[in-house]
């Protein structure tokens, strides 16, 4: 088992779901249930390997990449397929493997129009491959693949199944993360060339980037590569435009998947390609990428407050979590980088949790504007109930799991990594600091203009709005139990993510230059721009009296 | 004295494709004399089969592996030729299923129909061995003159008359170019076979200024062929007016020729002299990308657009080029990445004008908008077409993508500055691409059909296997881009050092 694991686990849960879509794609659309069956069939045998993956992980060495699998794939352009997995990717792979079986059940008896639920489960079968793959790959060639196979489904689905705009959406949701994984692609040829490494595998360009100096205006260039294709996709402001028009055009299923994982793809490329591989480049974005980040905070909490439909302020608001997670992501310190992947996979759950919300919503009231709901708790109380846990655990309630992504993302900025001029970072976090309290704020807003009160007349005595049925009871429990699960013991995600953050920084970043001796700094081989030149023996001793 | 002609060694093997080929053309020239119209229903089957009879002999000489060389350089069978003469067979073969029914509904003449093709079929195969500006140019006019005609087939239809007569008009004033240009490299280097134009540039002729001239002349004849900008004027008059199947012929296999000749010239004659033709290129690519692609956006016609997206994707192709003089290296990665797309883009390109042909037999109209709603009344050519669109944009794990990866890899390869802005240039330009191909495919899904009788499409079976193996080539290349790298890593540049 363990063997077999090691060799096919990762590979069995990529592909999968291409197998399941394959066998669908093969049976007539008229035999609706078999599709169904076979999806869920489908999805939940691939949340099994997941599970057994987790299962198996050495939790003591999240840090080293397990179940590695190495083959040659591309000989021609020195491109392998080579997949792993590690403490980074873990959370955001079993985050994967939950949600996409959950969406098949909720979707189970409400495919939105035009039905036809056959080519809506292929599509999210292959969305899950691609998302999958590009957590487990570990080579650039391979790990862009996967990165551009998640488009093609979601935008079909936003095509076809999304609400009156939705042609304007799907295609500008394709165009703006196009063009940046096209910059983003041309990044990574130069690095490879730049690197001279013989493969595209992360690590081996790791390797060359460190023993070649590749010259500071190429990083800087290449990292602006990589920050628009994965900063387009996180996404952070400017590039976010795509994301509220995407999200609410899209149908249900289509917004819990973008936000639960699909935006994860985006932070997680930060996480881990940018930073490994281009540090010295990293401290000098790092600045801008963090301004960029409070600046999403803000300005997506006043456009959550400005929104009149529910389903565009929740995608807003995904502007302002996910500039969170990029602030933590700035500091560069391990800190930092571990509350963000805990922020993406609050964000995931959470967000995914009031999408879902949002759905059922617009099923029984057939709009999502909020001036026209009201009296949730009257009319669906357990529904009501359901949406103020959420919009409590959104805004950071302590206690759930929200508050472990945000609050040590607005720590974590107090203290950057060497390098990072520290007054802004701290203003960054104070302006952070009040993000949390617009948030509280536009949160708060929703709930009671939607929940609470008397039901407006126009809904009052309508029979449709019925409380939470039992496939929506199945489908939600599981991300209910895990938002207030990690709440409780955050180290649920912590546990796997620290050791391997740890390792994915250069020492240069984390060295503490008060308390190392002057032989470390010199042993880490730190160029200028972390700061450390400055802190001679002289200082060392001095410090040390 | 009597000079006696002595015949030149000839190596049977080595020109067998072109013997069978050349045989079956005949063949069917002289069936269709003796037996008229009782021959017709079969001309296409015969075709079809001669095709693959070629690839007999080409399939041996692969095995085989040695490189032959034929009256004196001027006639080379490489690995090269070999690749590039199996896209030729392929496509040509794909052509043929595409027009079978095409050409029996319109009640067009078949036979003649076919030795043209076939004629035409027989120029690229010489294409890509000519190693000489004579052989080159007979190969041009042996494709193309076959190709004038099979334009204008459409003989009541003054649409398809007027692109006869543009593309025969345009074909020809660049063939007049060309051959001027060529006619000053003989003046210069004294010699039509390209390698000792090599040496003649070597031994010092490169810097003179007829040689420049004559190499700029060259070079924009080709990019007529290859329909680049701002040579590009006929392409969409031509593709709307001729039959869609010969304009999937002449978009794909007309436009390799024409690169194939590019190639031999550059690589093997002009190789050392790359500060004359790296820039004209780079300018090339960058123009033919740019204003391919803004000029689709606007198109209403599918037929015309793809005409401008073929524009764009020669962008593409004839990109790698503008960096090939960098190194030898870089030299012969450019020529595998232009392989490369030729071979892919043959297979998605087919493919989207097989759907297009189905399509518009049903529709009768090649109007985008008759396309909307196709997923209802033809889900299967619709996830075709979706197939061949997001290719075309290069959108992975479709075979576009591995096509447009090559030629990021060799811009960024050359580490120079006007490699990496043209690398640029072409990021931007996939995204513009996109929205025109993602256009259609969301018109194909997203809306309802414009008619009400949702009948489903007659597919004929000579369709569906063309179909069948576009989508075929195209889903394994893309995922398993080995299977086309191994035959496309070639290299010319062993002629020129």
């Amino acid at each position: 088992m363990d063997n077999l694991l090691d060799s096919w686990g990762l590979t069995v849960a990529t592909f999968s779901p291409l197998v399941g879509a394959l066998v669908m794609f093969l049976i007539p659309k008229e035999k609706e249930y078999e599709h169904k069956i076979i999806a869920l069939v489908t999805s939940l045998w691939v949340a099994f390997v997941g599970f057994m993956l987790l299962i198996w992980f050495d939790l003591d060495a999240t840090e080293k990449l397990q179940y590695v699998v190495d083959k040659s794939w591309i000989d021609a352009i020195h491109s392998r397929y080579v997949v792993g997995l590690d403490g980074i990717s873990l959370p955001l792979l079993l985050l994967t493997v939950l949600i996409v079986p959950l969406c098949i059940v909720y979707s189970w008896n409400h495919f939105p129009d035009p039905k036809n639920p056959k080519t809506f489960l292929i599509l999210i079968l292959v969305l899950e491959t691609g998302m999958i793959g590009t957590f487990v790959a570990q080579d650039m060639v391979l790990f862009f693949v996967f990165f551009e196979v998640v488009l093609l489904p979601m935008f079909f689905m936003i095509a076809v199944w999304g609400g009156p705009n939705r042609k304007y959406a799907s295609l500008k949701f394709f165009l703006y993360t196009l063009f940046g994984s096209a910059l983003m692609l041309v990044s990574f040829l130069s690095l490879f060339f730049l690197t001279g490494a013989e493969s595209f595998v992360f690590s081996e360009i790791a390797d060359n980037v460190v023993a070649h100096t590749v010259s500071r205006t190429a990083q800087l260039w290449i990292f602006g590569g990589m920050f628009l294709g994965f900063g387009i996709k996180v996404p952070m402001f400017p590039f976010h435009t795509w994301l509220p028009d995407a999200h609410t055009e899209a149908p249900t299923v289509g917004s819990v998947i973008l936000a639960a994982v699909l935006l994860k793809l985006g932070t997680y490329g930060f996480v881990r390609i940018a930073i490994p591989l281009l540090p010295d480049a990293a401290v000098e974005w790092a600045p801008w990428i963090g301004l960029l980040a409070v600046i999403g905070i803000i300005y997506g909490a006043f456009c959550c407050l400005a929104q009149t439909d529910m389903k565009r302020l929740i995608a807003f608001s995904s502007v302002a979590h996910m500039g969170f997670v990029m602030l933590g992501i700035s500091t560069l310190t391990d800190f930092g980088i571990n509350a963000a992947i805990m922020g993406m996979v609050a964000h995931g759950l959470i967000t995914g949790m009031l999408f879902f919300l949002a759905g059922s919503m617009k099923e029984r009231y057939h709009t999502l504007e909020i001036k026209r709901l009201g009296g949730l708790l009257v009319q669906a109380p357990k529904m009501g109930w359901i949406l103020g846990f959420c919009a409590m655990a959104s805004l950071g309630l302590p206690g759930l799991a929200g508050f472990w992504g945000e609050f040590p993302a607005i720590l974590s900025a107090y203290n950057p990594a060497n390098g990072l001029p520290v007054e802004t970072f701290r203003t960054f976090m104070v302006i952070a600091a009040l993000g949390t309290v617009l948030a509280a704020g536009y949160l708060l807003w929703l709930l009671q203009r939607s929940a609470f009160g008397t039901p407006k007349e126009e809904f009052a005595e309508d029979p449709n709005i019925y409380d939470t049925t039992k496939t929506e009871w199945i489908a939600w429990a599981p991300l209910l139990a895990l938002i207030l699960a990690i709440g409780i013991y955050p180290n649920l995600v912590f546990r796997a993510t620290d050791a391997a953050v740890d390792a994915s920084l250069t020492p240069c970043l984390t060295i503490d230059a008060d308390k190392s001796t002057h032989e470390e700094i010199e042993s880490a081989h730190c160029s200028e721009v972390y700061g450390l030149s400055d802190h001679g023996p002289d200082d060392h001793t001095a410090s040390k009296g | 004295m009597i000079l006696a002609f002595e015949r030149p060694a000839i190596d049977w093997h080595a020109v067998a494709p072109e013997i069978v080929l050349l045989s079956v053309g005949v063949l069917i020239t002289l069936l269709d004399i003796l037996f008229l119209e009782k021959a017709r229903p079969y001309m296409a089957a015969l075709s079809g089969l001669g095709i693959l009879a070629t690839a007999i002999p080409l399939l041996t000489l692969g095995i085989d592996g040695t490189e032959r060389v034929l009256f004196d350089g001027a006639y080379v069978v490489d690995n090269f030729s070999l690749v590039l003469k199996a896209i030729f067979l392929l496509a040509g073969y794909v052509v043929i299923l595409l027009s079978t029914n095409y050409i029996v509904d319109g009640d067009y003449w078949e036979s003649e129909y076919y030795g043209l093709l076939l004629a035409s079929l027989m120029g690229m195969i010489m294409m890509a061995s000519s190693r000489d500006l004579i052989s080159i140019f007979v190969a041009l006019e042996l494709l193309s003159i076959p190709a004038y005609l099979m334009v204008a087939w459409r003989k009541r239809d003054p649409k398809s008359n007027e692109a006869g007569l543009k593309y025969y008009l345009m074909g020809v004033f660049a063939s007049a170019v060309m051959l001027y240009g060529m006619s000053l490299l003989f003046g210069v280097s004294g010699t039509t076979v390209l390698s000792e134009i090599a040496d003649s540039i070597e031994a010092g002729n490169g810097s003179s200024s007829v040689m420049t001239l004559g190499i700029v002349f060259v070079i924009a004849g080709f990019a007529f062929k290859v329909s680049a900008v701002p040579f590009h004027t006929w392409a969409p008059d031509v593709y709307e007016g001729a039959p869609t199947p010969v304009t999937a012929f002449l978009s794909v296999a007309s436009k390799a020729a024409g690169f194939v000749a590019l190639l031999a010239l550059i690589f093997v004659g002009f190789y050392e002299l790359s500060n004359i033709w790296e820039p004209l290129i780079w300018i090339l690519a960058a123009l033919s990308m740019t204003v391919g692609n803004l000029v689709a956006l606007r198109q209403t016609n599918v037929v015309r657009l793809m005409a401008y997206s073929g524009v764009a994707q020669t962008g593409f192709m004839i990109a790698p080029l503008a960096v090939a003089g960098h190194s030898l290296t870089t030299g012969d990665q450019a020529l595998s990445a232009i392989i490369t797309y030729l071979a892919i883009y043959a297979a998605m390109n087919l493919g989207a004008f097989a759907v297009i042909i189905t399509l518009a037999r049903r529709t009768g109209s090649a109007e985008i908008d008759s396309f909307a709603g196709a997923f209802h009344f033809a889900p299967g050519l619709t996830v075709a077409m979706t197939i061949f669109l997001f290719s075309l944009a290069g959108i992975p794990p479709l075979g576009g993508w591995f096509a447009k990866f090559e030629v990021f890899r060799v811009l960024a390869t050359s580490g120079e500055a006007w490699g990496y802005l043209l690398a640029v240039v072409a990021a931007i330009n996939s995204v513009i691409a996109l929205f025109y191909y993602a256009n259609i495919a969301r018109k194909m899904w997203a809306e309802e059909p414009s008619e009400n009788d949702l009948k489903n499409v007659e597919i004929t079976p000579s369709l569906v296997s063309a179909l069948a193996i576009c989508v075929l080539v195209t889903l394994l290349f893309g995922i398993f881009p080995q299977l086309v790298a191994r035959f496309t890593e070639v290299s010319l540049l062993a002629f020129a050092t």
